[in-house]
């Protein structure tokens, strides 16, 4: 019972950034724009985040840098795909591109250096009595830094957003149907644009989860392809943040699956097997294909893909 | 009636890269009115109603409402100013319900606020009687509904100015009489109401004035109860014609050509598209297909052509089983598709590729060889320009840059060079003009006349009535009935296309 409790404890810690990812990318998404610049996007939070808390030593501060640096990468995709209406999927993986080599040259001489105490302190994980005593779950949602629980309660928020604002519902009928909303007195640009710069701000905060706290140190593509799940994630969670709670811990579950495994003794008719290490890390990225070819044949027309995803809009089209 | 108008266009000019698609262009509409505005297709209709709503800026010309200048640059301004337009594309979001796509866009409280909202658009339809289930998706919406909740739209923003582009063209005459109801209350209301129509009984009906456009160029302005549609047709088009739409008659021997039994098709969700559909086609004669939109029209072209497959029944052409042959062999035998979509480019042409080159499309196997013979090509190319009288810089323009019209020429023009025995050709003349409109019919009758069996699957039912020998109404994908074009009417067949059969209760 209490491995169960550690593994799924562990699990959120894993999920945690592929959480932020995923919003990052429903936010993208939902007016419109396929951004597969998640990775580069988390990378250059991750590598900004770990600057300005070896610089400060306030979390806040370094969170904060590492949500300016997602979104400075999110402002070149807006400019590109919105404003010049250039193709989305090449746009979006030059992100990918260059945020993999700009973080890693930023972050140079970075490696091997750790943080100072007061992040650890701040950002350590935090018990709340009572709550984080419910069996099974409970370690999971109430035993975490701080920082974990912030993804949560921002997919929660942004459930809210969505689907009970004005606001919300503006947004999402510029990624259906630009045309309708900016008939319909929708400023179709500033919502993209608000949006695609708050999904990079996100992706910069889900980055830096590894450089703060997970790791917490730099290392060259830290993210080892969170991004690119965190974009396969959009589509299992049909575009819901709520779901895509569910659906980050599922993975951050898959990936502390190959520790668990790797740690224990199996042993088939008196034969101890040994699993090879790299086929366990690929549990995740194996399942993400998986997933992706199950989930996505459901009907119903709520669940599908935004319709205008990929599609510039161009007012005085003929 | 000489009181003040309260929207008034004045000196309009719009030009798109080399055309002028508008050329100080005048409009003035009262409150109170309903104003028709009524032109050829590439007349500037579409474009001076965009302007009005924001979506287009205009080089020139000023827009006046209730005595103020108003400058809009976005669609949000024009709403500002009491402008709602309904497109005749509807702009609704799918996914949402009417009352969502009712409320989008507003700029009041930061909650979706639900049950108050239902109740205001219950008090906004009593008043003018527009009905609609505000809890709706606008995907399981018929096409009437979604104009009702675009005109919604716009009268809970507070319109006083309503433009509806073409909103006649999709609905059945049963829909139009209450969309004309809705907008005589609206009048009543005092609304200054702009429709757009191609169709002139309408703008008879319901216009109190009419202001005729002619390429990019307001013509006159008329009281419609005294002009005529002879004398609104003269100002259009620039010249006399007639609008009697002639129906040939084939003098040679009447065999079937096409005989059509229990053919039945169901898409991927096994949802019946066609069911039990039979029928035949003589040589020489016309049958129209009459129908909602939606009704299987598309998937009874395209099985006889050999595009789509059929769950069963039998297809056959001169007396052989064509169900199953791959589409070159059926166009081979002389079966011969044109099918014009609602974007009207989606079938058939290749936008970015010129008129050479989507003639060359379905004759390049005429040619021996590997190389395609552009010769051959240019010639046909040249023919059928010439034929079909279609106005165009040249053979080697893009497809794409022609006015609609022109577009359909084009594939109209290349399906009948193939010479086919059994021509299918579905909304030729979709958001066409009356000009080219009749040149299209003429060119149906002449191919008539040489024998050829034609499938006419149409919109308008006046049109059908006068030009088919024999009108086939499906409604879900089966044949209600087969009447007589001559002896049928309106009211008969705009029953049976909403599942009514005479005589019968219950929809089906």
């Amino acid at each position: 019972m209490e491995a169960l409790e550690l593994y799924l404890q562990t699990a959120a810690q894993m999920g945690t950034p592929i959480l932020f990812g995923t919003l990052g990318g429903i936010l993208c998404e939902k007016v419109g724009h396929l951004n597969l610049g998640v990775e580069g996007m988390m990378l250059l939070g991750a590598v900004c985040g770990f600057m300005a808390g070896l610089a400060t030593g306030n979390p806040i501060l370094a969170i904060l840098a590492a949500g300016l640096a997602g979104a400075g990468g999110a402002l070149i995709y807006a400019f590109i795909t919105v404003t010049l209406q250039g193709n989305q999927n090449v746009t979006g993986l030059v992100l990918t591109t260059f945020g993999t080599g700009l973080s890693s040259f930023l972050g140079k001489d970075l490696v091997g250096q750790s943080l100072p105490d007061g992040i650890f302190a701040a950002l350590g994980p935090k018990e709340i009595p009572v709550l984080s005593d419910i069996p099974v779950v409970g370690k999971m949602l109430f035993h975490q830094s701080p920082y974990a629980t912030a993804g949560l309660v921002l997919a929660i928020l942004l459930y809210f957003y969505m689907n009970r604002t004005t606001m919300g519902l503006n947004m999402r009928a510029v990624g259906e149907n630009p045309g309708a909303a900016d008939a319909s007195g929708v400023n179709v640009t500033l919502y993209k644009y608000v949006h695609i710069l708050l999904g990079g701000f996100c992706c910069g905060v889900g980055g830096a989860y590894l450089t703060l706290v997970f790791v917490p140190r730099w290392q060259d593509e830290i993210t080892a392809g969170i991004g690119w799940i965190a974009v396969a994630l959009v589509i299992f969670a049909t575009w819901n943040p709520l779901k895509a709670i569910f659906g980050a811990y599922f993975f951050g579950a898959l990936r502390g699956l190959s520790f668990v495994i790797q740690n224990m003794d199996l042993t088939l008719f008196g034969h101890k097997i040994t699993i090879v290490s790299q086929f366990l890390d690929m549990i995740p990225y194996a399942a993400t294909i998986l997933v992706l070819v199950f989930i996505t044949r459901g009907k119903r027309a709520e669940n599908q893909a935004p319709r205008a995803l990929g599609l510039a809009y161009f007012r005085e089209e003929r | 009636m000489e009181d003040k108008a309260y929207i008034r266009l004045e000196g309009i000019t719009k030009t798109f890269g080399t055309v002028k698609a508008n050329s100080n262009v005048s409009l003035s509409v009262k409150k109170g009115e309903i104003h028709a505005l009524l032109g050829e297709n590439g007349s500037g209709k579409s474009t001076l109603v965009n302007i009005m709503a924001g979506l287009y800026a205009p080089e020139a010309g000023t827009i006046t409402i209730g005595g103020r200048e108003r400058h809009f640059s976005s669609p949000g301004d024009a709403i500002a100013a009491g402008v709602g337009m309904v497109h005749q594309h509807f702009k609704l979001v799918e996914v949402m319900t009417a009352k969502e796509n009712i409320i989008l866009g507003r700029k009041e409280g930061l909650a979706v606020r639900g049950r108050e909202l239902t109740e205001q658009i219950y008090q906004i339809g009593k008043k003018y009687g527009l009905i609609v289930n505000p809890d709706k998706k606008v995907y399981d919406m018929s096409v009437g509904e979604k104009q009702t909740v675009e005109i919604l739209k716009m009268l809970y923003r507070g319109a006083d100015i309503l433009i509806l582009d073409e909103p006649t063209a999709v609905l059945t005459p049963q829909e139009t009489a209450t969309l004309f109801g809705i907008l005589r209350n609206m009048r009543a209301e005092g609304c200054a109401i702009i429709i757009i129509t191609h169709k002139l009984n309408e703008v008879m009906e319901i216009s109190d004035r009419v202001t005729v456009l002619r390429r990019g160029e307001s013509v006159a302005t008329l009281d419609t109860a005294a002009t005529s549609p002879r004398e609104l047709t003269e100002l259009m088009v620039g010249r006399p014609m007639s609008l009697e739409i002639h129906r040939a008659s084939y003098e040679g021997k009447r065999e079937t050509l096409l005989r059509v039994k229990d053919l039945t098709a169901a898409d991927r969700d096994g949802v019946h598209r066609l069911n039990h559909v039979s029928f035949h086609l003589h040589r020489g004669e016309i049958l129209g297909v009459a129908g909602i939109a939606g009704s299987g029209q598309k998937e009874l072209c395209e099985i006889i052509a050999g595009l789509d497959k059929a769950t069963g029944g039998t297809v056959e052409y001169n007396g052989e089983m064509i169900l199953g042959l791959s589409p070159r062999e059926i166009i081979k035998k002389g079966v011969s598709m044109s099918f014009i979509p609602e974007d009207r480019l989606g079938m058939g042409l290749v936008a970015g590729m010129s008129i050479v080159d989507n003639v060359l499309l379905k004759s390049y196997r005429n040619n021996p060889g590997p190389f395609v013979d552009r010769k051959a090509g240019a010639r046909l190319a040249d023919k059928i320009i010439r034929e079909f009288d279609i106005s165009t810089p040249g053979k080697w323009h893009t497809v794409k840059d022609l006015s609609g019209g022109n577009i359909q020429k084009v594939l109209l023009g290349r399906e009948i060079e193939l010479h086919p025995q059994l021509l299918i050709t579905a909304y030729p003349v979709r958001g066409l003009d009356i000009g080219a409109s009749y040149n299209i019919y003429d060119t149906l009758n002449a191919q008539k006349e040489q024998g050829v069996a034609i499938l006419f699957i149409g919109e308008d039912l006046d049109v059908l009535l006068a030009l088919c020998d024999r009108i086939m109404v499906i409604h879900a994908g089966a044949v209600m009935d087969i009447v007589d074009a001559k002896t049928a009417s309106k009211e008969e067949i705009g029953m049976l296309m909403l599942g009514h059969r005479p005589g019968e209760e219950a929809a089906v």
